[in-house]
């Protein structure tokens, strides 16, 4: 049977007999073709018999061509570059306001005592539910949308920069100043290293939420942005527009994780050293 | 029961490197004997238990039960490790009445054994508190309880006591050779300490350093309660230190 | 709680300023009192008992449709490794999307009614549940698993009365964090292609300017949220009593 016998169990526990590297890799390529054929059977069935109108059910190959449609016309450059702007720009303010709020109240007990109580308050408020007081105030341009990240993610990055600072074992910052360091030393050689593998999380989790949130944002009110593009395709049912912009979005995503995590393993070297 | 082990060779494989661990060892386990594994550390005597549990498969050789191979673990052959391995989320009670329970004994039979086992360990008092609120000792009490409890020919027991502070150790080790004498179980017992295998054992198997084979066995020949001070003792003490000794010095090279 | 008054007071000084000194529009910035005035006309016709009990539907079906599947896919997941390395590539490739972006999609798939929203919630709470799920399974200690076995457990015991009994916080754990996932996203679900619901609400405040209505349907949803999540941990204190020091017996 394919779930782990006892004796396997006993050996690896319940997630079982670790796979041969070829073994894993079959069964990992296979699935993906697998899936990747269901989806094209699908599709091209779907194109023949027409049980619905095929735009609901677009084969790969279908959506591949819509997004090199927008390409070809230059459009689709137009839209990424306006998504990853914001983003961009509403993620970076985000992080250095909470890396220096979070900072500050990690350190100073005054000033954590005036800023959690308004986290505590507004932490569990949805972002998203504010969204519409941003456009009240700001308007649906630029600023809204970049002005709503920087809102959103700020949270939680604070609050994995503030625990990153408050989780410090007191004991090195005794050994250090033991060893003669001054509070300036103090600061740039043992709170900020030791306080850096939270910090880079929070930031790898504001990535991720700015993603997350910019599509939302760009539902409502944009003419521009990968957003605008999965939202504008619901007046003429362009399910391949949708489809694909929502696949590129998922790419940039990705990638944006994948620079995060490239960073923490540089800085984050002593961790893991071999 | 009696244990028999042939041949037996085990070698693990990590990240393409090949770790023999222990290395054709025979070695037969009389009915209601007690035998003690000793040896350094990486000797291979947890893997050793570990095969005739039946958690482990060995690379070569077989083990043998009342004549019958192993193939994976069962309750003929009850365990006690060193973590305790208590459930977490049942009672004392519950952990000693598990196997049972597993077997469709009914709940007035269930109450009977646990009592009587409680009772043995000295934790009848105890019976309805959870494992997070036990110290090491009685912790250890109970996992010994619940192993007997499901009445297996053999008791196997990695390092029972290692977790343990010295005191409470020796007040288990005796209490552990009063319940020997009751039960006249057949058991295989894991020890760093030497000490705790003359106190325990009918036979004292020293193994050598990795890979792990029978170096020396020692019978044990003093009376069912022993002295710890007496100079018999003091002398298979001094004696297997020097054998144990050789080896351990094998592993610091 | 001094905080807390802190914070309203604040709230209170800046706003009613603000009306005093003229230096912002003062609709743009609501008063408590115009907050709870709101509040109370929506509770008074009605209206916000509905739009509350709309969303927490969806939210409850969408999820609890969710957690059924991951609970079964993620037992089975944890228990099997052929499975965990064919769903691996097609999760690596769907998780990176974020879940908003298939709103539209759902709202053309399932036209702009209930159904829509409940398939929507149930996609984005599913995965994130379904990970953490296998996961929780696979992390259960090896050696608990062996001292059953030695005790006589096969593998239906071993799943039944060990497995499933040590996994469960974990389980637990994963559970609350959905539904927190999907307080988050009905939202912005809502919307949409909505005529009710606390996002519907909160959008409407928008379209016709009363930011109090905004600011109340937020709030609103912060206190849902946790009242929840003290709920929800409540009851996982009192379900793992065994995991207390000292528990009562």
């Amino acid at each position: 049977m394919l779930l782990s016998s006892v004796s396997e169990m006993m050996e690896w526990g319940v997630r079982g007999a670790p796979s041969t590297r070829p073994a894993a890799l079959r069964w990992r390529v296979s699935s993906l073709l697998a899936f990747v054929a269901l989806w094209s059977a699908a599709g091209g069935l779907v194109e023949a018999t027409r049980p619905f109108n095929p735009l609901f059910l677009p084969a790969p190959w279908v959506v591949i061509g819509a997004l090199l449609e927008l390409a070809r016309k230059g459009q689709l450059w137009m839209h990424v570059a306006a998504t990853l702007q914001r983003v961009a720009v509403g993620f970076t303010l985000g992080a250095v306001l909470a890396l220096t709020l979070g900072l500050l109240a990690g350190q100073i007990r005054a000033v954590r005592n005036v800023v959690e109580p308004v986290i505590e308050l507004l932490r569990p408020i949805p972002p998203l539910a504010v969204l519409p007081l941003f456009i009240v105030w700001v308007g649906i341009g630029e600023a809204s949308k970049v002005g709503f990240i920087t809102y959103a993610t700020f949270f939680p990055m604070f609050i994995t920069t503030v625990h990153g600072v408050t989780q410090i074992d007191g004991r090195l910052l005794r050994a250090a100043q033991s060893l003669g360091a001054r509070p300036r030393h103090l600061f740039l050689r043992v709170i900020l290293p030791a306080a850096l593998p939270d910090v880079l999380t929070g930031l790898r989790l504001g990535v991720a939420l700015s993603f997350f949130v910019i599509v939302i944002s760009e539902f409502v009110g944009a003419e521009s942005g990968l957003g605008y593009l999965i939202n504008d395709g619901r007046n003429f049912f362009l399910v391949p527009q949708m489809l694909g912009a929502a696949m590129l979005l998922g790419l940039l995503g990705y990638a944006g994780n994948g620079l995060v995590r490239a960073l923490e393993r540089r800085v984050l070297r002593w961790q893991h050293p071999r | 029961m009696k244990i028999d082990v042939r041949g037996l060779s085990r070698t693990f494989v990590a990240a393409g490197r090949e770790t023999p661990a222990l290395l054709g060892v025979d070695l037969e386990v009389a009915e209601h004997e007690f035998v003690c594994l000793l040896g350094p550390s990486g000797c291979g005597k947890s893997t050793l238990l570990n095969i005739v549990a039946g958690f482990l498969r060995p690379s070569t050789g077989e083990v043998r039960v009342g004549g019958r191979p192993v193939t994976g673990p069962g309750a003929d052959r009850g365990v006690v490790f060193q973590e305790y391995v208590l459930f977490p989320w049942l009672t004392v009670a519950g952990n000693v009445e598990f196997g049972l329970q597993l077997k469709g004994t009914p709940a007035a039979e269930r109450r009977a054994v646990v009592a009587r086992y409680l009772e043995l360990v000295g934790l009848a008092a105890h019976a309805e508190k959870f494992p997070v609120q036990l110290s090491g000792g009685m912790k250890q009490r109970v996992a010994i309880a619940r192993a007997l409890a499901n009445n297996p020919e053999i008791i196997l027991m990695d390092e029972p006591f290692g977790a343990l502070d010295a005191q409470t150790r020796e007040v288990l080790q005796d209490e552990l050779g009063r319940i020997q004498r009751v039960e006249h179980k057949t058991v295989l017992f894991v020890t760093h300490s030497i000490r705790e295998a003359v106190y325990l054992a009918d036979r004292t198997v020293v193994m050598t350093s990795a890979p792990g084979r029978i170096k020396q066995i020692f019978t044990i020949k003093l009376p069912e309660i022993r002295d710890r001070f007496a100079p018999e003792f003091t002398h298979y003490e001094s004696e297997i230190t020097r054998v144990v000794k050789e080896e351990v010095a094998k592993v610091h090279e | 709680m001094v905080a807390l008054l802190g914070v309203l007071g604040a709230w209170a000084v800046v706003s009613y300023g603000n009306r005093a000194l003229g230096v912002m529009a003062p609709a743009l910035l609501p008063t408590p009192g115009e907050v709870l005035a709101v509040f109370a006309d929506t509770m008074r016709d009605g209206s916000l008992p509905r739009h509350v009990g709309t969303s927490l539907a969806r939210v409850a079906v969408g999820f609890g449709l969710a957690a059924v599947a991951a609970l079964g896919l993620g037992l089975f997941a944890a228990l099997c490794v052929p499975v965990r390395l064919m769903l691996e590539p097609i999760i690596e490739f769907v998780r990176p999307i974020p879940p908003l972006a298939f709103l539209p999609l759902f709202l053309v798939w399932f036209g702009l009614g209930e159904a829509s929203k409940v398939a929507f919630i149930g996609y984005t709470t599913f995965f994130p549940m379904f990970i953490a799920i296998a996961a929780a399974v696979m992390r259960v200690d090896t050696t608990l698993l062996r001292a059953a076995a030695s005790l006589g457990a096969d593998r239906v015991d071993l799943i039944r009365r060990v497995i499933v009994p040590a996994a469960l916080p974990g389980i637990i754990v994963a559970l609350r964090l959905g539904f927190a996932l999907a307080l988050f996203v009905i939202v912005g679900a809502e919307f949409m292609g909505a005529d009710a619901g606390l996002g519907n609400l909160i959008m409407e405040g928008r379209t016709f300017f009363v930011p109090a209505q905004i600011v109340m349907g937020a709030l609103l949803l912060g206190l849902l949220g946790s009242l929840v999540n003290v709920l929800l941990l409540a009851t996982e204190r009192r379900l793992f009593r065994w995991r207390e020091a000292g528990a009562a017996s």
